[in-house]
């Protein structure tokens, strides 16, 4: 967090509250137990538990359907779990009000798969929704409303992931890896403690995507973030992380450092 | 590769499912009442051919327009167009609000929420299924005779016409935009306002030109129960046999409804294509 690019925003953004620093100062996300099914004969989730810590790499690894972006989800309660606990940066978002969950929700960076960009406008008025968890209102609706000290910093998130030139482009008219570096910036503009991406890499061609995972990577190291992310390619989450989960069935079966596992190791919670 | 591409016909799917006996007298019963029905609207070919005639009678004696009353014409087709679109962006900005609360999944669930769906979706639905005119009946009653009553009835059948078209096109944008800027702990409001509205904003515009066009060709009508505009010029030309005068008024109207459907078409496809905010 020592970069000028996240201190600038200052005047917008205030500085992570005294009260955020958690009961447990090493851990940012502490997940335990956590439930969910879609309806009746769909249970994702079966009592999944893990922790991120602080400025930590994890990579959730896990088939297809394996309640891999239900638990990051849940985490965020962005999908109800029906059980378990979240803690957040220390607070207890389990049964936290909205407004106590949206300034938490403030604080992650949320990367899906498929970018979610507002389409039709333009790439610098999606950077400047990343502020909107701290600051609401008009001002934060588009660049053409935006204040200019709010505009700057969009504009160095922009710049932070290299699409400073392509700013007033429409959403729309970006490639695929650009929409995904324009989706990082927009997290970054939330001055993030935490990214969490959903297969952030899966619609990229292999070039696009690693220079995103490069990206997160330099993020993690420079900035301080934490990061958890989910991915297929084994390869690339034991190169960008420093701990692996894996998750099979709606359960955890693996926890360990990237370190000591290879891509065989990892290949067989596939299938 | 013959072999290859051979296939056992009896696996084959049947072209249409063939329907159950419930089915088929249901498909029976409708086709009657369909005959049925023209019979009812008093569908008549003699009529039709002997009625060619008189039409054409009509037309022989509508023919030259008459242009004595041009100015005063263009006067009341002026007005015709102002209560159109003054209704128009009335009905358009009322219709947002409703939209919002008569569109599923904008709101978060709760006892409450639910009653406030159910109501604007009723008052859409009362806006829409009674007729403009007799919604300009009812303002002429209230506000007397004169383009007011015809620009709030417009306005009122715009509510109607957008609010459930824009209610629908908010369920049906890509819910993406709006899971992430929930993720990023904005509010529901602003997701609503930067996910929500610019997705659908495309619709909203179609919708938009579509309700003018609509109104242009309603504000005519209206003239007829005394709300204002070139509509109750026909009506007493016609009531004279002025047909001269009436096919002036007729050809202007298809002049106005026609330029606006052009413009509609132009400015949809300029605003749609246009640039990023």
């Amino acid at each position: 967090m020592a970069q000028p690019l996240l201190q600038s925003a200052g005047a917008v953004a205030p500085a992570v509250p005294a009260a955020h620093a958690g009961t447990n100062p090493l851990c940012d996300l502490k997940v335990e137990g956590l439930c969910k099914s879609f309806g009746k004969d769909r249970s994702v989730l079966h009592g999944v538990s893990f922790s991120v810590g602080r400025e930590e790499a994890v990579a959730l690894i896990g088939s297809n359907g394996a309640g891999k972006s239900t638990a990051l989800r849940c985490a965020l309660r962005l999908i109800e779990p029906e059980a378990g606990s979240v803690l957040l940066f220390g607070e207890d978002i389990s049964s936290a009000r909205q407004r106590q969950l949206r300034r938490v929700r403030a604080e992650v960076g949320f990367v899906f798969q498929k970018h979610n960009l507002v389409p039709r406008v333009s790439a610098l008025t999606n950077v400047i929704h990343g502020n909107l968890g701290r600051a609401g209102g008009m001002r934060g609706w588009s660049q053409l409303l935006a204040a200019t000290a709010l505009r700057d910093r969009a504009m160095a998130c922009l710049d932070r992931v290299g699409l400073a030139d392509q700013a007033l482009k429409r959403a729309d008219q970006l490639s695929g890896g650009q929409s995904q570096r324009v989706a990082i910036a927009r997290a970054l503009m939330q001055q993030p403690r935490m990214i969490v991406a959903d297969e952030p890499v899966a619609s990229l061609d292999p070039v696009a995507g690693q220079e995103v995972m490069d990206l997160f990577r330099q993020l993690t190291r420079e900035e301080g973030i934490t990061l958890l992310f989910t991915s297929h390619n084994v390869q690339q989450a034991l190169a960008y992380s420093d701990r692996v989960l894996a998750i099979r069935q709606g359960e955890v079966v693996l926890d360990e450092n990237s370190s000591g596992l290879s891509a065989a190791d990892l290949g067989k919670h596939y299938g | 590769m013959a072999d290859l591409l051979t296939f056992n016909r009896s696996r084959l799917p049947e072209r249409f499912e063939r329907p159950g006996a419930l089915h088929f007298v249901a498909y029976v019963a409708l086709l009657a009442f369909v005959v049925w029905s023209f019979q009812g609207a008093g569908w008549s070919f003699s009529a039709l051919v002997s009625g060619g005639p008189a039409l054409a009678d009509f037309l022989s004696r509508s023919w030259p327009p008459s242009l004595e009353r041009l100015p005063q014409l263009s006067k009341a087709l002026l007005e015709t167009f102002q209560m159109a679109l003054a209704g128009t962006l009335i009905g358009i900005v009322l219709s947002l609000p409703l939209a919002v609360l008569a569109a599923k999944g904008l709101t978060r669930p709760s006892l409450l929420s639910r009653a406030v769906y159910t109501s604007s979706r009723l008052l859409i639905a009362l806006f829409r299924t009674v007729p403009d005119l007799v919604w300009a009946l009812v303002f002429v009653i209230a506000v007397g005779l004169g383009p007011f009553a015809g620009t709030l009835a417009i306005a009122v059948d715009t509510v109607g016409f957008c609010g459930r078209f824009f209610a629908e096109a908010m369920e049906d944008v890509e819910k993406g935009p709006a899971e992430a800027l929930t993720a990023a702990g904005a509010s529901r409001f602003d997701t609503i306002f930067c996910a929500v509205v610019p997705a659908a904003m495309p619709s909203f515009i179609t919708t938009s030109l579509f309700a003018l066009e609509k109104a242009t060709r309603s504000s005519v009508v209206l003239g007829l129960v005394g709300a204002g505009g070139i509509g109750i010029e026909l009506k007493v030309a016609m009531d004279f046999f002025d047909y001269q005068l009436a096919m002036t008024i007729i050809l202007m109207i298809f002049v106005l409804v026609l330029c606006v459907e052009r413009l509609g078409t132009l400015a949809r496809s300029r605003i749609l294509e246009g640039s990023s905010q």
